[in-house]
């Protein structure tokens, strides 16, 4: 219903539209003009008269209004002063009107700003110094900006008191400080999904929380700490750790899914302290998951920080000169001839790296370069020569276009968060339809679940279109389908590939236009399409060879079988997990935050994330270490710096270093990479009945950082196992109350 | 003269006073509720509750009234029918079973509940006396604070609390817009109005015994009519042609 509503209403919510396209433009409204403090401007109709304040360059006050959130229009405290109004307007809820004299800078806007502080005041605690907000509040700056300079207020009964709520282990509440700006709630039931966040009662008594005692079960949940713009709602993992003007910021990507969510890592000395979203409006807009946001603690534990030497069955710390000697004998000593050199790279492994070490293994006589996904040691199902093969080729931002999208064998909300919440936005506004092949799971819009397996795709796509999902599919102008990388990791993903590739081929006509193209596989590892891109593949003579020497790059979620016994293995990595267990050295390595390095998300966006903090004790940058191992194996790669590195990078794919832009395959490109797909050999692309398994059963541990944290554990146990004990949060951190 | 200046001389200690303004003199605005929900042995999620066949189909009949995409318009009324059905209070699972019907996220009817008053999310006696206690009963007649002082002292209660034999719950609420049969209490869905000590007693004596007394107004007048007789309108009104031509007669 919400959605029904809400579609009426998207006609009256002005905003940038991000299409670029000719077919694809909403269309535009006419420009009305009008003069705000005494500047004319022109803004599409229908603007929220605050947006074209900020266009005139006149700031006004906010707190309710968030650009990305429905408009409330409950703080009052944008109002400014319309000509021939007899009362200041909240300038928020107000569209502009052409013509019309706005001033925001008049004495009658001051007093009202200064009124409207001063009641946000009355009820707000003066505890600012205790505060977690402090130094980024929005109540502090605008009272200070804006506020009176002196108090009236002498209620010796003192300020409304509101019991805090247990939201989980991840916001932390002080329900006192809070101005009932509802922020949190629009964006809860908007764009998280969960509509269990409310306002009970009325008047004074209003308070914000979910009646009954629960968690906020939902992987965006802390969002809300950055929307709120008073310290109500904190962060529990960061609370008391830092101050805001402590802290140094360094804007780089997200490795923790394939979206590459723009960040900004906050850190001090050479600890990450937090880790907040950046905005870019074509990758994760302002949001990021909560995995994204709290696995930063998982840096701190189990990390290696020295080589590491098997010994018997134990490591024994080394130096890096020992380390390497060792990986030489062990190299020489296995006499590991061509594809029995081994090299496997795992989610978190970076460009740069991947590069090196294919350059490495190749220049040993090597083809047998794979991945640690299931099958990862088999030739790809699709063919990796065309991109479009094996990337989320839509484009994150235009997703937003489709108008009906099939999911197969994929949970968006669990392999990319930030994707799911444009899904969640389209279901809302646009009324797009989807549906499910595969595993069914907790959504947060509303799909059809058209079938379990392979042969339900095959059978839905060659099936009779006449009723139901199947009919609106057809009928869609902008069909999208979105095929999970969990799907190509089994046996059936040549049979997927091959059906949805006939379909797409075959309806070429709505699903590869110049401005839309409808077939995506969706990543959810970090590096896994920068492999593909370079061709971290392995040959299908070299996938049958038995390794006798294995170079583990990140590597831990390596299947054990595929490690002879008696093969000599080198595990590189910064976090002793599943992949050190098996090695006999262990080189120490830079983590996502302490190193420069380059990241292709699941779009083909090459980004470049970047230097935090440096790497702990002994570990070194990832490719310096196999620079430094070619040279010792005798084989030296021919790059000494990370600019002769990129070069080599250009020469094998200029893709990957054009950052922060799509090189998109052109439709033509993408139907030949289609063409090979549907024309793969029938004998391994027999679809059975098997049913997709959801590669990720718990959202909060999928990689070596985030199963490190102890904050990710906390949330696993809370929301994943639904084992979160609601704490009386009064009766713990019990606070004075604030007379 | 000298009246004029000690008047203006006055009137600058009211000025002078006011300038320190009595803020610290107000008291502070308790809630009388609580706007959260803590599960209790009378009243949690797993008590089950559902419409009784004939209410269902009367909530039915109010969803029917609404469009189907608006379906959730019919909440205050669904929510009224199962307060209704559950003894006159609204629990945990009258909200969760309106919220089922009309495929509502539950925390949206628990905000609708929550804002409007007249839900009872505390269970409550059979009688339910709701006094009127706003400025026009204040004043009204003898006054509501002279009716609440014989409820109260009459029940043994006070507002907010219900009798230890469950018969009575007292509550002070606001206007009920009966003002000109001032003063009045509601007792479930009757008016009790133009009360005194006496017939307020007298009323609640009734009510105990299990007696239904006359609802409206105590005083012997019908509904809110001058109490001092009619001072208008108080020859016969004429019939249909008096006062015509004999040919229209």
């Amino acid at each position: 219903m919400l959605r029904r509503i809400a579609q009426k209403n998207v006609s009256r919510v002005a905003g940038p539209s991000h299409a670029r396209l000719l077919s694809t433009t909403v269309p535009r409204q006419a420009d009305i003009t009008l003069t705000i403090d005494g500047k004319e401007v022109s803004v599409p109709q229908g603007t929220a008269l605050i947006q074209a304040c900020e266009k005139a360059g006149a700031a006004v006050p906010r707190f309710c209004y968030h650009d990305r959130l429905a408009i409330a229009g409950n703080c009052r405290m944008c109002l400014v002063e319309v000509e021939r109004s007899p009362k200041p307007v909240a300038s928020c809820a107000m569209p502009a009107m052409p013509g019309s004299k706005v001033f925001t800078n008049t004495p009658l806007v001051h007093k009202a700003r200064e009124g409207v502080m001063e009641f946000l005041l009355a009820n707000h605690p003066l505890d600012c110094p205790i505060c977690d907000q402090g130094g980024e509040c929005d109540l502090q700056d605008q009272s200070m900006r804006y506020g009176s300079d002196r108090t009236r207020f002498h209620e010796i009964t003192g300020k409304r008191a509101v019991e805090n709520k247990d939201l989980g282990p991840i916001v932390k509440t002080s329900m006192n400080r809070c101005i009932q700006c509802t922020r949190c709630v629009r964006f809860a039931n908007d764009v998280a999904g969960v509509e269990d966040l409310g306002t009970t009662g009325r008047g004074n008594d209003l308070q914000i929380g979910m009646y009954i005692e629960k968690t906020m079960d939902s992987e965006m949940s802390g969002n809300i700490i950055d929307l709120c713009p008073v310290g109500a709602l904190t962060s529990k993992p960061y609370a008391f750790q830092a101050r805001p003007w402590e802290l140094k910021k360094t804007e780089s990507v997200d490795v923790l899914d394939a979206v590459g969510s723009n960040i900004r890592v906050d850190s001090r000395g050479v600890q990450v302290m937090r880790v907040q979203p950046k905005i870019n409006d074509e990758i994760n807009e302002e949001w990021i998951s909560d995995k994204t946001r709290y696995a930063y603690d998982g840096l701190k534990y189990q990390r290696l920080t020295t080589p590491l030497v098997r010994e018997g069955s134990k490591f024994v710390p080394a130096s890096w000169e020992t380390a390497m000697e060792t990986i030489r004998h062990g190299y020489l000593n296995s006499g590991a001839r061509g594809d029995e050199i081994k090299a496997v790279a795992g989610a978190l492994a970076d460009t740069e790296t991947l590069v090196a070490l294919k350059d490495l293994v190749n220049r040993l006589g090597s083809e047998n370069t794979t991945l640690d996904s299931k099958l990862g040691d088999l030739p790809p199902a699709q063919s990796v020569d065309i991109r479009s093969n094996y990337l989320f080729n839509t484009g994150i931002e235009n997703v937003e276009e489709a108008d009906a999208i099939l999911l197969i064998g994929t949970n968006p909300r669990h392999e990319a968060a930030t994707i799911n919440s444009r899904f969640r936005k389209q279901f809302l506004h646009k009324g797009t339809e989807f549906a499910v092949i595969g595993e069914k799971f907790d959504s947060t819009f509303e799909y059809d679940h058209v079938g379990t397996s392979a042969k339900d795709v095959e059978a839905f796509l060659t099936g009779k279109a006449d009723k139901g999902f199947a009919k609106i599919f057809k009928n869609a102008k902008k069909p999208l389908v979105v095929v999970g990388s969990a799907v190509t990791e089994t046996k059936d993903g040549a049979a997927v590939l091959k059906a949805v590739s006939k379909y797409v081929s075959d309806n070429a006509g709505k699903f590869l236009t110049p401005e839309w193209t409808g077939f995506s596989v969706l990543q959810r590892a970090a590096s896994r399409a920068a492999a593909y891109d370079i061709g971290f593949t392995p040959s299908t003579s070299a996938s049958s060879a038995k390794p006798k020497f294995v170079f583990l790059l990140n590597a831990d979620d390596v299947d054990p079988s595929s490690i002879p016994e008696d093969a000599f293995v080198v595990y590189q990595g910064h976090h002793g997990d599943h992949g050190a267990q098996f090695a006999d050295v262990c080189l120490p390595a830079a983590a996502y935050t302490e190193k420069s390095a380059t990241w292709i998300n699941t779009e083909g966006r090459s980004q470049l994330g970047r230097t935090a903090v440096p790497p702990p004790g002994a570990s070194r940058e990832d490719w310096k270490i196999i620079r430094a191992l070619s040279e010792v194996i005798g084989n030296p790669l021919p790059y000494d710096d990370p600019l002769t590195l990129r070069q080599r990078m250009f020469d094998i794919s200029p893709t990957l270093v054009r950052y922060d832009a799509i090189e998109k395959p052109s439709p033509e490109i993408t139907k030949v990479g289609l063409q090979s797909l549907s024309s793969a050999k029938s004998s391994s692309s027999s679809a059975s009945t098997t049913p997709f398994k959801k590669p990720i059963s718990d959202f909060y541990r999928t990689d070596p950082i985030s199963r490190a944290s102890v904050t990710m554990a906390d949330c696993s146990k809370a929301f994943t196992k639904k084992q979160y004990t609601i704490e009386t949060v009064d009766d713990r951190t019990a606070q004075a109350s604030y007379a | 003269m000298s009246f004029a200046r000690s008047a203006i001389a006055s009137t600058r200690a009211v000025v002078a006073r006011s300038g320190k303004r009595g803020f610290t003199s107000s008291s502070s605005r308790k809630s009388e509720s609580l706007f959260v929900h803590r599960d209790t042995d009378y009243n949690n999620p797993s008590i089950k509750f559902q419409f009784t066949p004939e209410n269902l189909k009367r909530a039915n009949e109010i969803i029917s009234r609404y469009p189907t995409q608006y379906k959730k318009g019919a909440c205050m009324p669904l929510l009224d029918l199962g307060q209704r059905q559950n003894k006159g209070w609204t629990s945990i699972s009258v909200m969760n079973e309106v919220a089922r019907l009309l495929d509502m996220p539950k925390m949206r009817v628990y905000e609708v509940a929550t804002f409007y008053t007249m839900y009872n999310r505390e269970p409550v006696a059979p009688n339910f006396i709701q006094l009127c206690t706003t400025t026009p009963c204040q004043l009204g007649g003898c006054g509501s604070t002279k009716i609440l002082e014989t409820i109260e002292s009459k029940l043994g209660i006070h507002a907010g609390q219900s009798t230890k034999d469950g018969k009575f719950t007292l509550i002070e609420v606001e206007c009920l817009g009966a003002c000109s049969n001032a003063p009045m209490m509601q007792i479930g869905d009757e008016y009790y109005e133009d009360l005194t000590p006496e017939t307020t007693v007298k009323i609640l004596d009734a009510l105990a015994k299990g007696e239904k007394p006359q609802p409206g107004p105590q005083t012997g007048r019908q509904t809110s009519e001058n109490s001092a007789g009619l001072t208008a309108l108080t020859s016969k009104p004429y019939g249909p042609g008096e006062f015509c031509s004999p040919e229209f007669q």
